[in-house]
């Protein structure tokens, strides 16, 4: 009874959300919102293979967001390179950034880890302030990317970067669902919930906690590929740590245990965004207050939330 | 970079003594606000992502002090009174219902807390970088020690941040209650046994270390400009100082503060645009080194 009571008020407040998404609130519609859904729903995602599968909680994902970003706009702007030459090389570079930082972070415990990610997502933060020949410093990386049609694919048009975008999203979902449902992702939850039995009984925590961190950022630098050609740029905030706060928001909104729980969040806060900027300007005061609502009220993501009051009558009916 | 004169600076003693007395009172200042973060995670266990927040709050409320009154003291005392009781609001009403709870839960609501926070402010005063100035009665001629200019002001700072920094480490060294603190962040549930009110003692801790927050924004206001959205970048400084210095230890704090100021004031003379970078770099050196902070206990 209350749990069909409380997800019927959540598809209604899901229905209200969705109806001023696309009538009149915003003007910029469907095609644009799915590009920005594929891109910070891609982040979530990423970013929910370490905090919902690995537990680690690292606060600086949009490091890798921001090298996805500005190493494919950079490779682009040199004009030598196709576009799927670039995302590769680009999604490679995040990959060794990522291995690089994860090997000096995995070995510390819960909040020292988060510390240090954010330590090294804040320097390469000022780094790319301060590194202005390259990455024009906070102007961003401005003068456009170029963005030469492939396989009859033309991203300089809105709705075909919509549909490759959603297919880059759907394509990592398959994959990192494919990693979580492997023996890795296996080990990943047991080193979750009992690192010292999971040592014990040989895996090697580091090895482990290293490969998931360098797939996190991978996949993460793909969505930072992805915002590039959005806004066919880059800019230093992609890698500034309220870019990580929001995803993390994101997951939380959604739900950590359930796989597509970070995209239904990456969803609301989108669309609470944009509807709090189109009744508002004072967008934070706002966003606070439904954030303290839903963390102090539920406690939980939304679709944890479903899930568990779902089991919960499923285990007491006989 | 200009290291030729970073290198300039460091064989003139007249350079060094200005930036060592500007790197000190920067330091003194980042120590109140991270002493105030590391008290509260020692003895509540909680990281309070939005003590930046409680310290720009405490330059906002020295300045409309300040403004009416043209008082310095009465601004410091209403920017630390005003940041201590609204510390006092969020721990009763929003952070006391989620102790024990995971790190992403506490990040939330100090994220929602900065986020609110940080609107009131740009609707009460407005987005524009405001400034107090430097108050008349410390319009004074600068200190020349050994051929280097040490501003009044600084130097008034400095004297107060350092006797703030004394008394709290008297209070909990050599008090019934610093005592009943520090028996609290060991043990909680023996202090509560013995008859102690822990839930006040929490209370209590959180408003000082606002307090500690709102003192250290109001006593800046005069040198720093007051903008919506200061808290986060005095927020990363000083878990930065919590980070190098160990969490929880108090000492470990005013080290890493200390190292944190030199760093700004040096910095900005051999790579402008990279002191941000080199917190950040001295962090990491730190952590991978010696991952509980200077003053941390190994475990």
């Amino acid at each position: 009874m209350g749990f069909g009571r409380d997800s019927a008020i959540a598809l209604a407040v899901l229905l209200v959300f969705i109806l001023l998404e696309f009538t009149g609130l915003r003007s910029a519609g469907l095609v644009d919102f799915a590009i920005r859904f594929a891109t910070f729903g891609l982040l979530a995602l990423s970013l929910n293979l370490l905090i919902g599968s690995a537990g680690l909680v690292s606060f600086g994902h949009a490091a890798y967001f921001g090298m996805g970003a500005y190493s494919f706009g950079l490779l682009m702007q040199t004009g030598a390179w196709s576009v799927p030459a670039a995302i590769m090389a680009a999604v490679a570079m995040t990959a060794l950034l990522a291995l690089i930082i994860g090997a000096l972070c995995v070995r510390l415990s819960e909040i020292y880890f988060a510390f240090l990610t954010l330590a090294f997502q804040m320097l390469l933060h000022s780094l790319i302030l301060s590194w202005i020949g390259l990455t024009g410093g906070d102007q961003g990386l401005m003068g456009g990317i170029p963005k030469p049609p492939f396989l009859g694919v033309d991203l300089a048009r809105q709705d075909h970067l919509a549909a490759f975008s959603l297919f880059c999203l759907v394509a990592s979902a398959v994959a990192l669902r494919q990693i979580l449902r492997s023996p890795f992702g296996a080990a990943l939850r047991m080193l979750r919930d009992n690192p010292d039995r999971a040592a014990f009984l040989g895996l090697s925590v580091f090895r482990y906690r290293l490969a998931a961190f360098v797939i996190a950022g991978s996949f993460a630098g793909l969505a930072g590929v992805l915002m590039s050609l959005y806004v066919s740029g880059a800019f230093p905030s992609f890698a500034f740590w309220t870019t990580s706060g929001e995803a993390i928001f994101m997951i939380m909104l959604g739900g950590v245990s359930v796989f597509l729980g970070p995209l239904v969040g990456a969803a609301i806060f989108l669309m609470l965004n944009d509807w709090i900027t189109a009744v508002t300007e004072h967008h934070g005061l706002f966003l606070g207050i439904i954030l303290l609502i839903i963390v102090l009220g539920l406690r939980k993501g939304l679709l944890d939330f479903a899930f568990e009051h779902w089991r919960a009558r499923k285990g007491s009916q006989p | 970079m200009e290291l030729t004169e970073l290198a300039e600076c460091v064989s003139s003693m007249s350079c060094v003594v200005t930036q060592l007395a500007a790197g000190l009172t920067i330091g003194m200042l980042l120590f109140l606000v991270a002493s105030g973060l590391t008290l509260i995670f020692g003895v509540l266990g909680l990281v309070n992502f939005a003590h930046g927040s409680l310290y720009m709050m405490g330059a906002y409320f020295a300045l409309a002090a300040y403004g009416p009154t043209g008082s310095f003291a009465i601004a410091v005392l209403a920017g630390t009174l005003g940041a201590a009781l609204l510390g006092l609001f969020f721990e009763r009403f929003l952070l006391s219902r989620i102790y024990g709870q995971d790190v992403l839960m506490q990040l939330l609501v100090c994220y929602a807390i900065i986020l609110i926070l940080d609107d009131v402010v740009k609707i009460i005063w407005g987005a524009d970088f405001r400034n107090m100035g430097v108050p008349p009665a410390f319009l004074h001629p600068p200190f020349i020690i050994g051929g280097g200019v040490v501003p009044y002001f600084y130097a008034i700072l400095f004297g107060i941040t350092a006797l703030i920094a004394v008394a709290l480490s008297y209070g909990m060294s050599r008090t019934r209650f610093g005592r009943i603190v520090r028996a609290a962040a060991v043990n909680p549930g023996m202090v509560g046994a013995l008859g102690i009110n822990t839930t006040v003692v929490y209370a209590a801790v959180f408003a000082i270390g606002a307090g500690l927050a709102g003192a250290a924004g109001a006593l800046s206001a005069p040198i720093r400009s007051v903008v919506p959205g200061a808290g986060v970048s005095i927020l990363i400084e000083s878990f930065i100082v919590t980070v190098i210095g160990g969490m929880g230890s108090i000492g470990g704090a005013l080290a890493a503060s200390l190292i944190l100021g030199l760093t700004r004031s040096f910095g900005s003379i051999g790579f402008p645009l990279f002191v941000e970078g080199a917190m950040f770099v001295i962090m990491a050196l730190v952590l991978i080194l010696r991952p509980s902070g200077l003053g941390g206990r190994r475990g």
